[in-house]
Formats: structure tokens, C-alpha cells, sequence
């Protein structure tokens, strides 16, 4: 029966073949003559935005779409201009990219990969997209650079933190400009040394799944390496919401550090349960107990409320830097929108940029040109001080902000204040280190 | 031993919630045999009832302090809450900080109205309907609901803070001659579920009411061929599973911060507990919220994971299914309900 | 014909022209209009068409004619891109020993979880599979990472051994899923004005198999088979009581289904060489419920239009955005154009699951028979409005 239809079938198309005789096979892509996925012919280029919008980071999403449409309108010259006046290439002109006009399409990943590699797929497909952007946890953002691998087509990935994201899963068409676990580790030995002292029992709980296990994996290497001693590693399900049975056993342990490798709603709860349970309070080995929430995030840390208060952790980017890049992306963010932009909001409008200035030095929007652009590419000015793009992996290379939860906060988005800016040659690590070993770039991939 | 103690503590405390959500989700189906998936929203609409009422004591109104900048380097705009403003800053911040319980008074009446409203606008037209279709309408109910709390309150989780007074912790195991220290908001909550619980046996074995609605689960034709309106009275009762399930979620707000898909979260695993102790039994919801609770907590000690990794992941689902597979409806389940 | 009646020829031979013919009905809109936006003829969401209504045509031929509602569907469709992934990883990336393991491991998997839980009826049926695919779904997100990659999902790489393929091809990228050197992912754009029509290989593989599928289907509903397990559904305890084990039929049912999810499963995997463990989760498995449900649960076509239905949402009602609609009313004056942004704004892009859910309510408060009984509904109208006899015999028709 089956056969019967595909002959009906086969009849149709050769027929519409014969009328239209404008058939051509092409892969992928929605304008046939392409030297490669979705060539912007006319006088637009169309960017996708792929970020949660559904789901528990929808609050996430929602600040990284503003950071993307106002990277748009500062490409296409409206507004102030933001970062694009402190950026350290002054190939962009405020006139698109190119000279094309920079248009969008958003969609919503509901932080899952099949959605978000559907979605992304229908910008691919349907909407012509060139580049893709976003995501807001590391699984959908290894998902939706395989895809665009295999696309060929660039993406830029927004807020991904595991260290698998440019190590073992990396792709030669994927970049990230977001620190990583093992980046967190290294900044923030240091400091807990400083204020902790070096002879200190360490107890983790972690998120059971691939970003808590790398992050859990970094930290304890970078504070062990201080002298440390690691108590246990308790590994947590993803959905928990109490984490009180997890919490209640640390009082006994003999532990006087609690990292919490926990993000989003599981860190809100987790930090939350710990501080009901008097951890802070508590007293062992003769020494205050202490808390590290490793990844912060400041639009999250608001749902734990007075909870982080002296907690220290990591971060990005944060609103209160004072060098002449991120004071002036706040303004035109604030102004615009009349809050402060998250570390979120930060990291997606730098790739938005990088990208951009990518394809005008590169002349050129092919993926495998733009990738040749941005590998092993020095900038400044982008509110992280002086970066670098390695070419082995697709990592930046910058300063690590560790911030702590601020005592007095005088707004309601005073929450975090940064403690130290720790050095770009302080996390950097060869492209071969074990964490990140197991993967391989592969060739750039234009879809041709 | 201590740690034992701790683990049984805990899972009391895991099972109030568990035992609350359950019976009202049990109080619901026993007397309208209506499966409620938007249960879990309504537990959910109960934890924003104190976020409101948090909001409302702390409305504000802003005056321009001009020694201070705020983060675009204009003036910063300090804000007062009226509450501080009218009754002082001591007796208004005290207010402030008691807003969780004071929401219990304030959501008794918004739950008992949503679930009257849910019962006479949604829910009545489903009582002749397949069991699937009512699981289909409420669960989409519940979708509404939790999108439009999202969008009146955002993705994120809100902190609602326990009254400063309740939030440390305190040495329970002086009672039994050992430290074991644990936070007093969740004791409260314990002692909360409890009296909750044993207010509803005693409303349903002690009043008139409670003993026409029991007539009614068992009978409910044959009650009303006595003349008494029982739909009257079972709007009654879904208006208090409403207010039940609201309450458990009002004190909950300070154990975990809410967010909107807090009710999502619990449904799953609070239908698991309601078929565990079987459907229809109040008792058997109740039994089935605090082993289940009790039975979580042991499976997250280290000691017991070390042993099955991943337990703590997956017990709950074990529990349920040796349960059904050795005691066919159930703890406490009657015969031939929800089985064909 | 193919020993069918005519009725049913004619429903096959009317689902057959319209997933052929997918790529022009689903592109009604001229590429460059304002109305595009809602063109769903793109391959991705094409193949997700056909191979959702798979899933939902099996969870119906368990759900419609048993009765019993799994909870745990997902779970197998979860284990059948697990094991076709596992195959490109493997063997080779020829997308057919990949859907038959997919087939066969989601049969077993179902025949083990069917056989545990169907000795409980009703809600407790649906509690036990619900278990099951917790279970599963929470162990392939964690414990079992090694089998499944956790989180982030089973992904094809370039170390990969592929014993009957490459491990990588000569430009140094993964190999593509083919069928006997045909790609999936291969497209045939065509051009008509300013349409543009897109014809993918993949797509036209998951059509054929949907209507195998959908074939079987109308075959298991009408034969004695079938008639056994609607008489489960009506009075399984009749049924016992004349010494007539039901067991078996039901756990058959349970496991066709099992192995329809499966195939669906493979065949995503064929599409999008990925598994995510979130494909197990309970929302997915209140997924295909909801898809049967909505289109009409007992009706052949119901789940189809249940499952493009919901896909067609999710897909192009969450991708409008604010920007979108100003560019729609900008022909208003400024203020008006504002407010009626306004006004739709809570319910389009990241409003998509309130739409969803008020939709959802409405068709079950209205229609309990589904998107089928609507259409129903419409067809008694315009032979009402034509000849008031024929209505009274409209309304014994099954939905089928």
C-alpha cells in the first residue's frame, strides 16, 4: 500500500519538477544557490534567539532577550551605542552587519534539548537564521551546538557553565564567552584560602547530572590542592525541592565548609534549607562553619533572599563593575529598561557583538570564515577586561569576578558585591587538561 | 543514632506537607469522585497568598534621597513601607515580619472562594464525566493557573521569610537526652499538619455536617433521597480541601521559597501518595504521607546510598510499586473504587 | 481495498494525500508575508507531525480500545531513541537496523513493564507505569549517565566506532543518518512564486511509516483482536466471568503500543541523531495523553490531529514575540497599536502554555469527544442545514 502512494508521490514531484524545472537539492537551507547555510542574500540577516522562556529560567530568558534586542538596535544604530563604543574592534559601524539590517527571531527552548533543538532547527529551516544564541543551562546548550554543527551554522552560546561545553562536547562551530566550573574552582581557591585558612573539611552537595558533576569535580580539585580535605560528595536528584535529608547529615559530619554545586531553583532551596539549619551558626573544629555556592547567579540569589548574605561564590560579569565597558552597557541597559542587567543579560550581549565584528573583519558571513575570525582573537573593552577567544577550544579567557552576598544591600538589586577580580592567567588552563580531554572540535562545518 | 533520630525528624516533617496535600486530594475525590489534578495549584495559590500578603505590608511609597546614587548614578529614590510609616518602625517591622501567619487569616477566605468558585464554575459539570476527562480539564486548569501567577510574579522563586522568632533552630533531642538540633519553622509546620489533620477526622466524626458528608461518600443517592442537599454540602468540602491544600502551602513558603511550578512539583508525587494509602481513604492518605516522607529521608542518608546508588532518586516510585503489587488498592483502599 | 472497507479506505487514502502533500497544505503563506509566521511546512516540524501521531496512534490502540490509561508512555519512546542513537553510535549510520533495535528494545521494555502492571486496573494502572517512567527518567538523567549521557543527551562524536560506517567522514565531521545512502536531512526546495516548498527525505520516510502504521491500526481496530479489547473496556469482569483469560490481550495491546512509542522514538533519533532523558519525564507521557484525548481518544484519526495539533503550538505560537506583533499592527494608529499588543501579549511566545491550557479546557468542556467530535459536530451542521433526516443517523456514526 505503501508502494502505491509513494508512486502517486513520485508522479507529483516529478510533475511539480517538470512545471517549476527550479528543483535544486539543497541541504538545509531556505535559498538554493548558497555557498552556505542560509547565505543572507537580501538586505537583512537574521540572527536567531533561542532561550527559555517557559520553564524555571524563564526569568533568565527573559533578561537575555533585552540584552539581545538591545544589541540589535546598537548594531542597527539606534540607541547609545552601549558596549560597541568601549569594544576594542571599531570595525562595527551602527549600520548592521555588513551593512545589513540585523533582524530576529526568538524562540523558547522551555530548557529542555529536544524543544530547544526543535526550535532551533525551525530557525534554521523556516526563518533563514545564520547564527543561533542562547540557552540557559548547559544541556540544552550542548545540544543546540551539535545541531548547529551539523547545520552549519555558528552558534554563540549564552549562559553554560559546565566544562563540558568547550571540553568534552565542543564544536568547531561553537563558542562561549561564559566562564566555566573549572575557571570557578581556580578563582575561587584563592580567596576561600584567604578567609578560610587552608586546613578545612569540605562537604558537597551536588545537582546529580553533568554540570554539578563538573563543577563538583573542579572545586574539590582546586580546594584540595590548598589542603583541604573533602568529606563526601552527596549527590542530589535534579528535582528535589526540600533538601533538608541531604542538609541534616552535614550537621554531623565533621565537615566546616558546605559547597552547595547547586543552580537556579536547586540552589535557592538548598541554600535556603542550609541556613534554617543553622549552619552558619554552627561552630566546628574550633572553626565558623561556611558556605560556597560556587555559580552565582544574581537574578537566582534574589529568590534566597537575605539567605546569601556573606556567602561567597562566582561570577561573570556583575552590574557594579566600574571599568568604562560595563558602566556603559548598564547605562543603555538600565535606561532602556530601567533595572540592571544580569550576568545573563552580559554574556549574551558580548556574543551578539563578538559575532558581529566577527563576520565584518571576516568580510564575510560564512560559518567557517567567522570561526577563523574568532579563534585565537584578543579584545577589550567588552566589561571583563582584556579577552582572549582560544583557538583550541572556543573558550574566553578573561578575569573571574568571586563576589560575596552583600551585608546591606541598599536596592533591591544590591545583592551581591564583588570581592575580587581574579586574573584571566589565574584560571587560564591548557586547551589538554583532563577535565576538559575527551572531545574534538572537529572542522568547521558551513552547510556547503 | 542521632543521625537516625534526625532522618525520622525530617521525614515527619517531608510527610506534613506530603499528608496535607494528600487529604485534600483525598477529601475531594472521597466525596465527589472527581480526580483533581489542579490539587497541586491550589497548593501552589496558597504559598502566593503569603507572597501577596508579604507584598502588600511591604507596599512602600519612595522619597528621594539625594546623598545617595543608584546604580544609573541619579538620585536614590528610598522607600518606606506604609505599614512602618503608620504604626512605626518597631510595630510596623514586626508586622512585617510576621506576614506568613498573618496570610493563614488572609487565605482561609481567598481558598475557600477559589475552590467554591472552582467547584460550582468547573468541576460540577464533571461528576458525570470519565474520570479521564476530569484529569484532562483540571490538569489544564492547573496550567492556567500556574501561567498566570507567572505572569504576574515571574519565573524566579520569591523569598518569604519566618517570623525572625521562628527561624533558628532548637535542641529537639533534649527530649531524649541528646543534641539534635532542628529548625524551629519546620517543627512548627509539623505541629501545623498535625492539628490540621486532626481538625478534619474531627469535623467529619464529630459534627452533623461531617456526618452527612460521610453518609454521602458512602452513599450518595440514597442521602439524597433523604431530602438533604448534599451537593450544597460537598461544594463545602471542596471549598475546604481548597483552603487545606492553600494552608499547607502558605506555611511552606518559608521551608522553600516559592515559585510557580511548585505545585507541579508536588502532584506527581502527591497522587503517588494518595493511590499509595488508597484511594478514598483519608486515613490511608494521611499513613501513606508520613512513611512516604519518613521513607525519603532514610533513602537520602549516605550510608543507604552508598549501598543502592541512586535510591533517593527513584523510592518513592519503588515504595508505590511493592505497595500495589502486594496490597492491591492500597493501604487502606476500598474495593472496586477508580478501577475500572 | 488492502481488505479494508470503504470507509476506511477512503480515511487511509484521505490521510495518505494529506501527509503526502504536507509540504503545500502546511505552507499556505507566501514566504516573504506577514502571515508566514504561521507556515508550519518546514521539514523539522514536518517529521514531528508524523512521528508524534505514530506515538499517539499506538498510546490510542492502548487508551482507546482497553481503556487504560499509561502514564508511562513516554518512558518507551524514551528508550527507543536510546537504543537507535546507541545503533548510529555502533553499527552504522543507515537509519534501518536503528529502528528496528529501537522496536524490538522498546517491545521488551514494555513487556516487562506491562506484564507488573497490568495486574492492577485503573488509577492504579496509571500509578504503576507512572513509577516505572520515573524511574527510568530520573535514573537516565543520573545514575545511569554512562548509558545515557545524563543530561545533556546521547550525542553522536567523532570517536565514535560505527563498525559498519565511518567514525568520521573526510571533512572531518560526523557522519549524517541516511537510508541506504539516502540522507534525511537531504531537501528538495521548490520555488513557485513566491512560495517556497520544501521536500525533505526524511520527512517522506516518517510519512510512509506513519501510514503503516496508521494501516495496522485500522487493521488491530477491526479485527476480532480488537473487538476482544473493546470488550475489555466495556466490562472486563464480564468477560472473566465466561473463563476468558483477558490478560494476554491487554498485555499484547500494552506492548504494540510500547513498540509504536518505540518507533516513534527511533525514528526522532533518525531524524536528530539525540536522546534526552527529558523525553521519558511524566509531562511528556501527559503529553500524548493529552494529544489522544484532544483529538479524540477510540477514534482512528483523533490522535493524529491531537498530536499536530499540539506540535503545531508549541512550535509556532511560542516563536511569536512582541516584535512580531507590533510589525502585524503597525498599520493601527500608535496608541490603539499598543493596546491591542498589549491585550494579546500574555498569550502569545512565552505565554504559549496559557493558550495551551485554556484551549485544553475549552475542547474538553465542549467537545468531550475530542477535535473528531468537532468535526463531527460541523459536518451535522452542514447536512442539517441541508436535509434535517440525516442528522439523527450522523450522530451513531463512530468517530472512526
Amino acid at each position: 500500500m505503501s508502494k502505491s502512494a509513494f508512486s502517486r508521490r513520485g508522479v507529483l514531484k516529478s510533475g511539480a519538477l517538470a512545471g517549476t524545472g527550479l528543483a535544486l537539492p539543497t541541504i538545509f537551507t531556505a535559498s538554493s544557490a548558497a555557498a552556505f547555510t542560509n547565505n543572507p542574500t537580501g538586505s537583512s540577516v537574521t540572527l536567531g534567539f533561542n532561550v527559555p522562556q517557559t520553564g524555571p529560567y524563564a526569568d533568565e530568558g527573559a533578561d537575555e532577550l533585552r540584552a539581545y534586542q538591545l544589541a540589535v538596535e546598537h548594531l542597527n544604530g539606534g540607541g547609545d551605542g552601549g558596549m560597541m563604543n568601549t569594544f576594542s574592534s571599531k570595525e562595527l559601524q551602527g549600520n548592521g552587519i555588513l551593512g545589513k539590517e540585523v533582524k530576529f527571531v526568538t524562540g523558547d527552548t522551555q530548557t529542555k534539548s529536544d524543544a530547544a533543538r526543535a526550535s532551533a532547527k525551525s530557525m534554521i529551516e523556516k526563518d533563514g537564521a545564520v547564527m543561533i544564541t542562547g540557552g540557559s543551562s548547559s544541556g540544552v546548550a550542548i545540544a543546540v551546538q551539535g545541531l548547529c554543527q551539523e547545520a552549519g551554522v555558528i552558534f554563540m552560546a549564552g549562559l553554560t557553565h559546565s566544562n563540558d561545553t568547550t571540553g568534552k562536547d565542543k564544536k568547531a562551530n561553537g563558542f562561549r564567552h561564559f566562564f566555566n566550573g573549572y575557571m570557578s574552582g581556580a578563582a575561587l581557591a584563592p580567596v576561600l584560602k584567604n578567609l578560610y585558612g587552608t586546613d578545612r573539611n569540605a562537604y558537597h552537595l551536588t545537582a546529580d547530572y553533568t554540570w554539578g558533576w563538573t563543577q563538583e569535580e573542579s572545586i574539590a580539585a582546586a580546594t584540595e590542592a590548598l589542603g583541604w580535605n573533602t568529606v563526601e560528595k552527596v549527590r542530589t536528584p535534579l528535582a528535589a525541592t526540600d533538601f533538608s535529608s541531604y542538609i541534616a547529615p552535614v550537621l554531623n559530619s565533621g565537615a566546616d565548609v558546605l559547597v552547595l554545586n547547586h543552580y537556579g531553583g536547586n540552589m535557592v532551596n538548598s541554600l535556603t534549607n542550609a541556613v534554617q539549619f543553622g549552619l552558619r551558626e554552627k561552630v566546628v573544629n574550633g572553626k565558623n562553619f561556611e558556605i560556597v555556592v560556587p555559580l552565582y547567579s544574581r537574578l537566582m540569589a534574589k529568590g534566597a533572599g537575605a539567605n546569601v548574605k556573606g556567602i561567597h561564590g562566582s561570577t561573570n560579569w556583575h552590574w557594579s563593575l566600574q571599568d568604562e565597558g560595563s558602566q556603559a552597557f548598564v547605562r543603555s541597559f538600565g535606561t532602556k529598561y530601567g533595572f540592571p542587567p544580569s550576568q545573563a543579560a552580559h554574556t549574551v550581549y558580548c556574543q551578539t557583538l563578538l559575532y558581529a565584528d566577527a563576520v565584518q573583519r571576516a568580510g564575510s558571513f560564512n560559518p567557517c570564515a567567522v570561526v577563523e575570525a574568532l579563534e585565537d582573537y584578543e579584545f577589550d573593552g567588552l566589561g571583563n577586561g582584556k579577552t582572549l577567544y582560544r583557538g583550541e577550544d572556543h573558550q574566553c579567557f578573561k578575569d573571574v569576578l568571586v563576589v560575596r552576598g552583600k551585608e546591606n544591600p541598599t536596592s533591591e538589586f544590591d545583592l551581591l558585591e564583588v570581592v575580587e577580580v581574579t586574573p584571566a592567567a589565574q584560571v587560564t588552563y591548557p586547551a589538554d587538561h583532563p577535565m576538559f580531554a575527551g572531545g574534538a572540535l572537529g572542522s568547521c562545518n558551513s552547510g556547503a | 543514632m542521632d543521625a537516625i533520630l534526625l532522618q525520622i525528624l525530617n521525614g515527619l516533617d517531608k510527610g506534613s506537607a506530603y499528608a496535607l496535600i494528600a487529604l485534600g486530594l483525598t477529601l475531594i475525590f472521597g466525596t465527589l469522585g472527581v480526580v483533581n489534578f489542579a490539587h497541586g495549584a491550589l497548593f501552589m495559590i496558597g504559598a502566593f497568598c503569603a507572597v501577596t500578603v508579604q507584598r502588600i505590608l511591604n507596599l512602600s511609597y519612595e522619597v528621594v534621597d539625594e546623598t545617595q546614587k543608584d546604580f544609573l548614578g541619579n538620585p536614590l529614590k528610598v522607600k518606606t513601607s506604609y505599614v512602618e510609616s503608620w504604626f512605626g518602625p518597631e510595630m510596623g517591622g514586626a508586622i512585617i515580619d510576621w506576614a506568613v501567619p498573618i496570610a493563614i487569616l488572609f487565605a482561609i477566605p481567598i481558598m475557600i472562594l477559589i475552590g467554591f468558585v472552582m467547584e460550582r464554575g468547573l468541576i460540577k459539570h464533571f461528576y458525570k464525566r470519565e474520570h479521564a476527562d476530569q484529569i484532562l480539564v483540571t490538569f489544564g486548569l492547573a496550567i492556567v493557573l500556574q501561567e498566570v501567577i507567572k505572569y504576574f510574579y515571574g519565573a524566579n522563586p520569591i523569598q518569604t521569610a519566618s517570623p525572625e522568632a521562628l527561624s533558628g533552630v532548637a535542641n529537639v533531642g533534649a527530649l531524649f537526652g541528646t543534641e539534635i538540633f532542628y529548625p524551629v519553622w519546620r517543627i512548627v509546620y509539623f505541629f501545623f499538619s498535625v492539628v490540621i489533620i486532626g481538625g478534619i477526622f474531627s469535623f467529619l466524626q464529630f459534627t452533623t455536617f461531617g456526618m452527612v458528608v460521610r453518609a454521602g461518600m458512602a452513599d450518595r443517592e440514597t442521602v439524597g433521597l433523604l431530602g438533604i442537599n448534599i451537593d450544597r454540602r460537598f461544594t463545602i468540602m471542596f471549598g475546604i480541601a481548597a483552603a487545606v491544600a492553600g494552608l499547607a502551602g502558605v506555611m511552606y513558603t518559608p521551608i522553600n521559597s516559592p515559585n510557580y511550578h511548585m505545585g507541579m512539583d508536588f502532584l506527581v508525587l502527591s497522587f503517588v501518595v494518595v493511590v499509595v494509602g488508597g484511594m478514598g481513604s483519608l486515613p490511608g492518605a494521611v499513613l501513606a504521607g508520613f512513611m512516604l516522607g519518613i521513607l525519603e529521608a532514610f533513602a537520602s542518608m549516605n550510608e543507604i546510598k552508598s549501598i543502592l546508588p541512586g535510591i533517593d532518586q527513584i523510592i518513592i516510585y519503588v515504595v508505590a510499586i511493592i505497595i500495589l503489587l502486594t496490597r492491591p488498592r492500597g493501604l487502606m483502599g476500598r474495593k472496586g473504587v477508580m478501577e475500572e | 481495498m488492502f481488505g479494508l472497507d470503504n470507509k476506511d479506505t477512503r480515511l487511509l487514502l484521505v490521510v495518505a494525500v494529506l501527509t503526502l502533500c504536507a509540504p503545500f497544505i502546511l505552507n499556505p503563506f507566501p514566504t516573504d508575508s506577514a502571515m508566514a509566521q504561521f507556515n508550519a511546512g518546514y521539514p523539522d516540524l514536518m517529521q514531528r507531525f508524523v512521528i508524534f501521531g505514530i506515538f499517539a496512534i499506538g498510546f490510542n490502540i492502548l487508551f482507546g480500545l482497553t481503556g487504560y490509561l499509561s502514564f508511562g508512555h513516554a518512558a518507551f519512546l524514551g528508550v527507543g531513541s536510546y537504543s537507535a542513537v546507541w545503533m548510529f553510535k555502533l553499527l552504522s549510520m543507515n537509519v534501518v537496523p536503528a529502528i528496528l533495535l529501537s522496536v524490538v528494545i522498546s517491545g521488551l521494555f514494555a513487556l516487562l513493564i506491562g506484564f507488573v502492571s497490568l495486574r492492577r486496573s485503573g488509577i492504579y494502572f496509571s500509578i504503576l507505569t507512572l513509577a516505572f517512567a520515573q524511574m527510568s527518567f530520573n535514573l537516565a538523567y543520573s545514575v545511569l549517565t554512562p548509558i545515557t549521557n545524563g543530561e545533556t543527551g546521547l550525542q553522536l562524536t567523532l570517536d565514535d566506532p560505527r563498525v559498519l560506517g565511518v567514525s568520521a567522514t573526510a571533512d572531518g565531521s560526523i557522519p549524517v543518518t541516511n537510508l541506504f545512502g539516502m540522507e534525511m536531512r537531504s531537501t528538495f526546495e521548490m520555488a513557485l512564486g513566491p512560495w517556497a516548498f520544501q521536500f525533505n527525505a526524511g520527512y517522506y520516510l516518517c510519512a510512509l511509516i506513519l501510514l503503516a502504521a496508521f494501516y495496522l491500526s485500522i487493521r488491530i481496530f477491526r479485527s476480532p483482536f480488537g473487538m476482544m479489547l473493546r470488550a475489555v473496556k466495556s466490562n472486563q469482569q464480564r468477560m472473566n466471568y465466561t473463563g476468558l483469560n483477558t490478560k494476554p490481550y491487554t498485555l499484547a495491546a500494552f506492548v504494540i503500543s510500547g513498540m509504536y512509542a518505540g518507533l516513534a522514538g527511533g525514528l526522532m533519533a533518525s531524524m536528530d541523531p539525540l536522546a534526552g532523558a527529558e523525553r521519558m519525564q511524566w509531562t511528556a507521557s501527559g503529553e500524548v495523553v493529552l494529544m489522544t484525548i484532544l483529538g479524540g481518544a477510540g477514534t482512528l484519526i483523533g490522535p493524529v490531529l491531537g498530536a499536530g495539533f499540539i506540535k503545531y503550538f508549541e512550535n509556532i505560537f511560542s516563536k511569536i514575540n512582541d516584535h512580531v506583533l507590533h510589525s502585524w499592527f503597525s498599520f493601527m494608529p500608535d496608541g490603539l497599536e499598543d493596546f491591542v499588543v498589549f491585550i494579546i501579549h500574555p498569550f502569545i511566545g512565552k505565554g504559549w502554555h496559557l493558550t495551551l491550557g485554556i484551549l485544553f479546557m475549552l475542547v474538553v468542556v465542549f467537545l468531550p469527544g475530542g477535535l473528531v467530535e468537532g468535526g463531527q459536530r460541523i459536518a451535522k451542521w452542514v447536512k442539517g442545514r441541508k436535509n434535517k433526516d440525516d442528522s439523527a443517523s450522523a450522530t451513531k456514526t463512530p468517530a472512526e
